[in-house]
């Protein structure tokens, strides 16, 4: 048994609510609760209110934005919405798989995209009881002074573990934040750093409402790469977003841009430089896909912060992602 | 520092109204404040199912859900798994004896009915396995589990198509 520890709730039912209630002191957002409940029965964190999201109907719409060229989807809508609504399938596939694969069917109906983005970083010396860490003595993330992946290390290198993020990195995404001082928008690309403590650069008294992706503006293949020990419930253990812009529809199709961002490294997730070197290439080119892996493994390098080998993980790598290519073109 | 929170919800069908400390979970709320034991206490963190219950017809994790979050909202646990007669899951878990210890026999009847409910026909085996992946049993093996599911289907889809006729026969206008 895993109690939470004592906390007042607040459910405010408007955006501007959210902001007076969550500049209270000791105040943290609550959506889904599938991060933050697990987080808070460890005793990782022991806020005075949570400020839960659960009323506010304002972040639960997906809305083309014909004028602004984007699609934009509240922070309160569920992956399981998002794995079957049909704008998102129809123009961001891996956005849709991804979602559609994170954890388990019953936690995605609770899961939202929100909390997707602002997922706390996770670490085997951290994602354990309160009793576990006490044997190691804790560690900069939790009640320690030094951390245990990076011997010696004074920065903690806990895992970006979204699977969504990734993903949302290759599309160009924007997050919108509101707090005190208005409405703020981030390119996500920005919105992480490489301290798994305060990953996030957000201010504490902000919350995110929604995630803003552009609508694709030719021909576009895209795929997502997930490898875990079971093919449910599991966090990944290699994470691989891929989007390819190609100058006609088809299979045989050159690359015009090419985007792919890996996660699961440290806290920040990583968008793989050079792939500029691809374009005018066709992915139906084997040659072409083995330069892309290459790439890939050269620029990842795991660490022991999550479960299996470091060095095992990285030559999973070329693995998944030539095999996401390969079932991506095959479709 | 934090007083009791007043929830009003439906639960298993009828209007409840309950008391309960904010930091509660909704499977706390049921198992200490309502008396309804059948959801189980296993994992306690998302990892097992044993706690699945059903929020406004989707199968949920009722060991990370605040029981805030079900204000005004439709619950059902598994016993409100009822009707008059046995229900087919229960007839078909009966029939394959597809519980061993039976930690886990409520929230899989949860995640199941959720999902015959909402596909309303014969299901596979393969489909089966994916609509309970958020469920572990240490005992079954699954086998006699999915077996149960895939024969309950065959029989909620009969009777779906039992009350299809029976409302075709009571008001034909409404026949398309
Ligand atoms: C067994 C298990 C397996 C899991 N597997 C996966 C997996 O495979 N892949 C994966 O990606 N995740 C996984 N998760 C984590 C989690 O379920 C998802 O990431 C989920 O999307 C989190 O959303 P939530 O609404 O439940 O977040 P919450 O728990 O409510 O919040 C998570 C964090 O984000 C913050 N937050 C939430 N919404 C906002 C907002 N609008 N603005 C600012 N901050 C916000 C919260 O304060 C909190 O710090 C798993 C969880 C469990 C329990
Ligand atoms: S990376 Fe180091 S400091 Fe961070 S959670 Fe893991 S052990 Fe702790
Ligand atoms: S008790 Fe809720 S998932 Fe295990
Ligand atoms: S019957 Fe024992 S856990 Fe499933």
């Amino acid at each position: 048994m895993l109690r939470l520890p004592r906390f007042g709730v607040v459910t405010p039912q408007t955006v501007e609510d959210v902001v007076a209630a969550i500049n209270q002191p000791g105040a943290r957002i609550i959506a889904g609760g599938t991060d933050l409940l697990p987080n808070l029965k460890h005793r990782l964190e022991q806020p005075a209110l949570l400020v839960s999201l659960s009323q506010v109907e304002a972040l639960r719409q997906v809305g083309r934005d014909d004028r602004a060229g984007v699609v934009r989807i509240g922070a309160g809508v569920t992956l399981t919405e998002i794995s079957e609504n049909h704008l998102v399938r129809q123009l961001y596939p891996s956005l849709a798989r991804a979602a559609g694969i994170v954890a388990s069917p019953s936690i995605r109906n609770m899961a939202t995209i929100g909390g997707n983005i602002n997922l706390d970083t996770r670490c085997r010396y951290v994602n354990q009881s309160e009793f576990w860490r006490s044997a190691i003595g804790g560690c900069l993330k939790s009640e320690g002074t030094l951390c245990h992946v990076v011997k010696g290390g004074r920065n903690c290198v806990a895992a970006m573990s979204s699977d969504c993020v990734p993903v949302l990195t290759t599309l160009d995404a924007t997050v919108v934040l509101v707090g005190p001082a208005g409405e703020r928008r981030v390119a996500i690309a920005e919105y992480y750093n490489t301290d798994g403590v305060r990953h996030i650069n957000k201010e504490p008294g902000e919350f995110m409402t929604e995630v803003q992706i552009p609508v694709p503006k030719g021909p576009r293949r895209s795929a997502y790469a997930k490898w875990t020990v079971r093919k449910n419930i599991d966090f990944p253990l290699v994470s691989v977003a891929m989007r390819f812009d190609l100058d006609a529809d088809s299979p045989d199709a050159r690359m015009t841009d090419v985007r792919v961002c890996v996660g699961v490294l440290n806290a920040k997730p990583r968008l793989i430089r050079r792939t500029e070197s691809l374009a005018g290439k066709r992915l139906s080119d084997r040659a072409t896909v083995e330069a892309l892996c290459q790439l890939v493994y050269k620029q990842s390098k795991p660490l022991e912060n999550v479960p299996y080998e470091a060095p095992y993980r990285r030559k999973m790598i070329p693995v998944y992602t030539r095999r996401a290519i390969e079932k991506m073109l095959a479709s | 520092m934090a007083e009791s929170f007043l929830l009003s919800f439906q639960l298993n069908g009828e209007p409840v109204e309950v008391a309960a400390p904010p930091h509660y979970t909704l499977l706390e709320v049921l198992r200490y404040k309502l008396d309804l034991i059948g959801s189980k206490q296993g994992c306690d963190k998302g990892d097992c199912g044993a706690c699945t219950v059903q929020i406004d017809r989707r199968p949920v994790l009722s060991c990370i859900t605040l029981g805030v979050h079900v204000q005004g909202r439709e619950v059902v646990t598994v016993e409100g798994l009822t009707r008059p007669g046995m229900h087919p899951l229960h007839d078909c878990f009966d029939k394959w004896v597809a519980a061993q210890c039976g930690f886990c026999t409520p929230g899989i009847l949860m995640a199941a009915e959720a999902y015959l409910s909402a596909v309303g026909r014969k299901v596979t085996r393969g489909e089966v396995a994916e609509a309970l992946a958020s469920n572990l049993c240490r005992c079954t093996g699954y086998t006699k589990i999915v077996d149960a599911i895939v024969e309950a289907s065959e029989l909620m889809a009969a009777e779906d198509e039992g009350k299809d006729d029976h409302r075709r026969a009571g008001n034909p206008s409404k026949t398309s």
